[in-house]
């Protein structure tokens, strides 16, 4: 669905648990989410705390649809 | 090969008889003997060989904590020195697949042990680990069980047979490897070469000696320059749905997507959504459906002026088990759309 979306003229980022299938899918801007069940959150750490992550990874994707790449790149921490 | 081979099976939890999604989590184990299907495969294989120990683990922890569980995996291997591994088979069961291939993947590159295993094509572990292990063609889902087991014995008797030396993909019944065997043939190339371009021009079938890749990529699109004009929306594969899921979107091999209003969500609640997916344990995307699609945050992005806007719907379905034509048929629908409505980014989540 990414490389679709992509084709289409639209850049995308792909937060994905599996990284692995996300590069298998072709997908141009990845960055890893969490945990299959919870990609953006972490049930055990507390309501505000659990919105801190959602809101790191987001903001993790949104600087990797800022960032020109040529190739698949995967945004992990810095 | 006279003496009776030994084999260790590779399952995940729910054909291990362990249970379903909400054991999804579960570490490696192992078992003595065949367990599930294995048992047919050791019946079927009578004298020939056995299957010594089945490992089982959990698709969501292999593909969660893929270092760990292959040192499980590593350590059974290396104690047991089967002369084969059996994995799945895994249909297109995405993490089930992509285990069995990590699975090969450890025993063939490391330990130089043969595998064999069942996927269906479109399945990701088999584009990655085509190398590492003998695929038959499965169906894509486990209704296919009756033609796979059989497909896969078949190809170990010959395994046992031949002592490891397989013939080609087609004549044995594996999927392609992407690897290239010297052998001789009793005619030079560029008699082959001409025979076949013959039979290409008078429109008849011929088979190539060398297929090319087929490397199905997209460039990336630029990047966004600034943020705070752009509209985003948001698409997921997660399944997340309106509670009740009105359009009936199937929790595996979805045969359509949804697109939902969200205009005046500040974010999303058990009260107001839910997840369709029927692949993954559906508690933590039910208890708070941000947790897939994060509409809250990306609303206080919206009033931070962070983005220009988020786009007023969604867009999402199950991809668990849908075809890849499916997929591709509905993002091509989806941006079509969403171009349609002035989105200029997308962010898709992923389970």
């Amino acid at each position: 669905m990414v490389k679709e979306i992509e084709r289409a003229g639209l850049p995308v980022v792909h937060i994905a648990t599996v990284v692995p299938i996300s590069k298998t899918v072709g997908a141009n801007r990845i960055v890893p989410a969490v945990a299959i069940p919870y990609p953006l959150g972490d049930p055990e750490k507390g309501k505000d705390k659990e919105k801190k992550i959602r809101r790191n990874i987001v903001e993790k994707g949104l600087k990797a649809l800022k960032t020109d790449i040529d190739e698949q790149t995967v945004f992990e921490d810095e | 090969m006279n003496k009776k081979i030994k084999v260790i099976y590779y399952l995940n939890q729910f054909f291990g008889q362990i249970g379903g999604e909400e054991k999804a989590d579960i570490p490696p184990r192992v078992e003595e003997g065949p367990v599930g299907p294995g048992n047919a495969i050791n019946n079927a294989l009578g004298d020939d060989a056995e299957i010594v120990k089945t490992i089982i683990c959990g698709d969501t922890y292999f593909n969660e904590n893929t270092e760990e569980a292959k040192n499980e995996v590593r350590k059974v291997l290396k104690e047991v020195k089967p002369d084969l591994v059996v994995a799945g088979p895994a249909f297109n069961a995405g993490r089930y697949g992509m285990a069995c291939g990590g699975v090969a993947e450890v025993a063939n590159e490391e330990l130089n042990i043969p595998v064999i295993s069942g996927l269906y094509p479109e399945n990701p572990g088999y584009d990655m680990y085509k190398n590492y292990a003998y695929f038959v063609e499965t169906s894509n889902s486990a209704a296919g069980m009756r033609d796979a087991i059989p497909n896969m014995v078949k190809l170990i008797k010959s395994f046992i047979e031949k002592d490891g030396e397989l013939g080609r993909p087609v004549e044995e019944g594996y999927m392609p490897r992407n690897l290239r065997v010297n052998e001789f043939a009793d005619k030079r190339g560029s008699k082959r070469a001409v025979e076949m371009l013959i039979k290409k021009i008078n429109g008849k079938d011929f088979e190539t000696e060398y297929p090319m890749p087929d490397f199905d990529r997209v460039d990336p699109e630029d990047p966004i320059e600034n943020m705070a004009d752009t509209k985003v929306a948001l698409v997921t594969s997660g399944g997340i749905v309106p509670k009740g899921n009105p359009d009936r979107i199937e929790s595996s091999s979805a045969s359509k997507y949804g697109e939902y209003d969200i205009s005046g969500f500040d974010g999303l609640t058990a009260e107001s959504h839910e997840t369709a997916h029927g692949g993954y344990d559906p508690v933590y995307a039910n208890e708070d459906p941000d947790r897939v699609l994060p509409v809250d945050v990306m609303r206080d992005l919206e009033d931070e002026g962070i983005i220009g806007e988020l786009h007023n719907k969604f867009y999402s379905t199950v991809g668990n088990g849908t075809s890849v034509a499916n997929a591709k048929a509905y993002a091509q629908e989806i941006a079509e759309k969403l171009l349609g409505d002035g989105v200029q980014a997308v962010i898709l989540t992923s389970t």
